[in-house]
């Protein structure tokens, strides 16, 4: 087995395994972490890729920003650490109550999973069957300046979009995170 | 093994090395200097002046008794000064040093001083950057202490503040030069102007440099910037639960942050390893001296402003500071377009 493939598999089993402790996780905080972790398996693939500037965009975007500010949320909410054992035994009554008016969203669920199962066994069959790694396909789509070409024309309004749509966003919190002034009614 | 894969080795071992050692001389600067400022002797009893006293610190350290709160998570503690010791030593990998050289004759091939020759190193840079964060934050919450978070908040607000500045600054460089290899920016600043005046990216876009710097100093939590650990206010900031090592990790983070940002700052504005007199071969000798001096204006602040109030701090970061570094973007950009550089 070559470097190359063994680095694969451990970036992919980094990330695979990373991913699925997210969700294992009771600690919110710890989530967070090993969700970075996923993400910097991912960013090591995309370097075996040849694409090291989508690996280091991965990094800056969503480990860097994203999750400093979920780390902010996660710990002004204070999230609790772990359940304890009467927090257990409240919630399973709970749930017994709540069963009958569950099992509606769990189907949907349940649906939406297998649902995305198939579309996901479907598209890695398509890949396969579409053809072989090319290099310099690669180089040509993972330099600077033709991902910036290719956003800035061919891709423009997509561009455009996406960026009213985050301004939206934005604006969205701020209204609602800003405090009435004292005095005056609403 | 040829000689290309063994000349790599030893730069790596060397730049490492290289980057303990001017952790440990940066304490002592810091000390000589601050004393000299405030006509004090500072350390002098250990080695010739003084100069022994870090090791003697470091000596100290190692044999101080680790100690943990009780109520802290025991897993973060101990990863918090490993992330950010790591990141401090990660972010240097890519910073070239020196021109192709081949160590007088004793390669057949010249090699690049740098660990690593990316040609994403500026985002590189700035990736690790952000990555190194969460030391501070993770020490703050993991302690389970209030002084402690409360300075790994004010950091995080603090780098998150700072951090668009210093890439719209770093992207005003990246304009001029036309790349994003530091090689190539470095080389980009070759030459004088009317045979006197060098071609540093200082003296075309200074108010960039200014941004870029002041941007540095709050990324590597220096004064009048070191909200995260100040004194007065928080005991010791995020660290202050940690003891022996685990503090040492940290101590040792914050100095090899601050070579690195200079040394980024070098290569960026003040022409990396070009400059008149010294052949281009020992380029690395104009590197250190101008590190060498980056560092001490460091120190010369720390020791001369007193440190901002917290509300100034952000209301600074993104009322005049962002502001100034987008229209200085853009203006370098139409500059470019417009007349070429």
């Amino acid at each position: 087995m070559g470097s190359e493939a063994l680095l694969f598999w451990v970036f992919g089993l980094v990330t695979v395994v990373a991913s699925l402790l997210v969700i294992a996780q009771r600690n919110p905080v710890y989530s967070v972490l090993l969700l970075i972790a996923s993400f910097a398996g991912l960013s090591g693939l995309y370097v075996l890729l040849d694409a090291p500037f989508t690996a280091v965009t991965q990094i800056v975007v969503y480990a860097g920003a994203i999750l400093v500010l979920f780390l902010f949320v996660v710990m002004l909410l204070n999230a609790p650490h772990e359940d304890t054992e009467e927090d257990i035994a409240r919630l399973k009554t709970i749930n017994a109550a709540t069963a009958r008016l569950r099992s509606g969203p769990l189907l949907f669920g349940a649906l939406l999973a297998i649902v995305f199962v198939v579309e996901l066994l479907w598209a890695l069959r398509r890949i396969t069957s579409a053809g072989r790694f090319d290099p310099d396909a690669a180089d040509a789509v993972s330099s600077v300046s033709a991902i910036g070409r290719v956003l800035f024309t061919e891709y423009q309004f997509a561009f455009e979009v996406t960026s009213v749509l985050i301004i939206v966003a934005m604006v969205g919190a701020v209204v609602l995170a800003r405090r009435e002034p004292a005095g005056k009614k609403s | 093994m040829n000689q290309a894969v063994v000349a790599e080795v030893v730069i790596l071992v060397a730049v490492f090395h290289a980057l303990l050692l001017s952790a440990a001389a940066m304490v002592w600067v810091e000390r000589k200097v601050a004393a000299w400022l405030q006509q004090r002797h500072g350390p002098t009893l250990v080695g010739y002046a003084g100069l022994l006293q870090p090791f003697a610190d470091i000596i100290k350290l190692i044999f101080k008794e680790e100690l943990r709160p009780a109520a802290a998570d025991k897993w973060l503690f101990y990863l918090a000064p490993a992330i950010s010791a790591a990141c401090s030593f990660a972010a240097f990998a890519v910073v070239p040093f020196g021109a192709e050289t081949t160590f007088f004759g004793l390669l057949d091939e010249p090699v690049k001083l740098q660990v690593a020759d990316v040609n994403v190193a500026v985002l590189v840079i700035f990736a690790i950057g952000s990555m190194s964060v969460y030391g501070i934050v993770l020490a703050g919450w993991a302690s389970n202490s209030k002084y402690s978070l409360l300075g790994a908040l004010r950091s995080s607000a603090q780098m998150i503040s700072y951090e668009l500045s210093y890439g719209m600054a770093l992207a005003s460089v990246l304009v001029m030069a036309n790349s994003m290899s530091l090689t190539e920016i470095v080389n980009a600043q070759d030459g004088a102007w009317f045979g006197f005046i060098p071609r540093w990216f200082i003296f075309v876009n200074p108010i960039g440099a200014l941004i870029f710097m002041t941007a540095g100093v709050a990324e590597t939590n220096r004064a009048p910037f070191d909200f995260p650990e100040a004194e007065q206010e928080l005991v010791a900031g995020y660290h202050t639960e940690y003891s022996s090592m685990s503090f040492a990790l940290f101590f040792q983070a914050e100095y090899v942050n601050m070579v690195t940002v200079s040394a980024v700052t070098t290569d960026l504005f003040l022409g990396g390893w070009h400059g008149p007199l010294i052949p281009e071969s020992f380029g690395w000798i104009w590197f250190l001296v101008k590190t060498g001096f980056l560092l001490f204006f460091y120190v010369w602040m720390r020791w001369t402003l007193p440190r901002y109030r917290y509300d100034q701090l952000m209301a600074f970061g993104w009322k005049v500071l962002l502001p100034l570094s987008v229209v200085n973007l853009l203006l370098t950009s139409a500059w470019v377009i417009y007349f070429g550089f």
